[in-house]
């Protein structure tokens, strides 16, 4: 009887870590190698044949398919410079200039990875399409009611993140360490 | 007290053996990955676009919204594939998957530098079935190897403004991938 209630205490404990241990480590995107600068974070392996095991499993488990190194790099953040995660309802400016690249996106999704409703239809911004100062930098908006400028709608949404994409790009390649690529800083300026 | 220790740390350590098995069958077990979710609405080696992602659904999660996508999804069981895109204005990219979702090459329209992008997709054992001499004339044929027996391929057009997303779409619609013949067995 007792050997018995030992198995099933260790078996228990067993599947507790084990599963625990699987769920967090693929809702909270863990995988090597990544690459922080900022807010922003890039998992350039992830779009390799050298992901690691943690990348295939949240690839497979989200449904995406990620954007290939040779193609692009992606970069996440899904909090504020100083570690506030983003809220929709709060006016959220991004700021700066971006690293060289041919093309750049910026893109708006809700925590499912779905974009978020709103009234103008507008989902993102690509390089092309925002408005900049004259030496370059741009400042954008993300919230919930219309803004002068580079307006990004949020749509009220609670939680969101923002993907900033790179393509033919030489970042993830051939950077080791982030500190010299510039990218655009995140503050929150206003909540209600 | 102190068996019950042993027990919880042996459970603990088997825990870390089921994590890592489980993490890594995932993919293998996977329904809602991209290849699942793509081969219920894409045939066997044909190009099939997209519809562009809207907040009421999107074929996979974090699509770009700015891109015009279309899917080969490839099978080279029967035989080669022969890759066809016409290059759009702005940024065309392929970028090549394996079964379960991992990309192994991408090539975009500035490093193929032509208006039409042609590849040949094949697995190792096929490339090596290649005669030579065949490889070695055409030094302009851009082969891909995959290393897997089947895949996705990701063709993608971005349409910088709103308002060129037709002409990219349009672009994409034009790709084909095709089978080829069986190869000749080798001499």
């Amino acid at each position: 009887m007792r050997l018995l209630l030992g198995t099933l205490f260790a078996f228990a404990v067993a599947a507790i870590v084990g599963l625990g241990a699987t769920y967090l480590a693929l809702t909270r995107g863990a995988a090597f190698g990544a690459f922080t600068i900022g807010s922003w974070t890039a998992w350039p392996k992830t779009g390799t044949l050298d992901a690691d095991p943690y990348a295939r499993a949240t690839i497979a488990r989200t449904g995406q398919l990620p954007v290939a190194l040779g193609d692009g790099v992606s970069f996440t953040a899904q909090s504020d410079d100083s570690g506030k995660l983003l809220d929709g309802r709060c006016d959220v400016v991004l700021s700066g200039i971006t690293p060289a690249a041919r093309f750049w996106t910026l893109t708006l999704y809700n925590v499912k990875g779905e974009l978020v409703a709103n009234a103008i239809n507008r989902y993102g911004f690509t390089s092309q399409g925002i408005v900049r100062h004259a030496d370059g930098s741009f400042v954008i908006v993300a919230g919930p009611r219309a803004n002068p400028g580079n307006w990004l709608p949020t749509g009220g949404v609670e939680r969101y993140a923002l993907i900033l994409r790179f393509y033919d790009t030489a970042v993830g390649v051939s950077t080791k360490a982030g500190r010299e690529i510039p990218m655009p800083a995140i503050s929150t300026r206003s909540c209600p | 007290m102190m068996r019950w220790l042993l027990l919880f740390l042996g459970g603990a350590l088997l825990g870390g053996i089921v994590h890592l098995a489980t993490v890594i069958i995932m993919p293998r077990t996977a329904t809602q990955d991209a290849y699942s979710r793509l081969a219920r609405i894409a045939p066997v080696n044909t190009v099939i676009s997209l519809p562009a992602p809207t907040p009421g659904g999107a074929t996979m999660p974090f699509m770009d919204p700015a891109f015009a996508t279309a899917i080969c999804r490839y099978d080279l069981s029967k035989g080669t594939l022969k890759l066809t895109v016409p290059v759009s204005l702005a940024y065309t990219s392929i970028s090549f998957y394996t079964r379960y979702d991992v990309a192994y090459y991408a090539i975009n329209d500035r490093a193929a530098g032509r208006r039409v992008i042609e590849l040949e997709l094949m697995t190792v054992d096929q490339h090596n079935q290649i005669p030579e001499d065949e490889d070695v004339t055409a030094a302009d044929r851009l082969i891909v190897d995959s290393p897997t027996l089947t895949g996705l391929i990701a063709i993608r057009a971005l349409a910088p403004e709103a308002r060129l997303m037709p002409t990219a779409q349009s672009t994409i619609a034009a790709a084909q991938c095709k089978q080829q013949d069986e190869p000749k067995s080798a001499r």
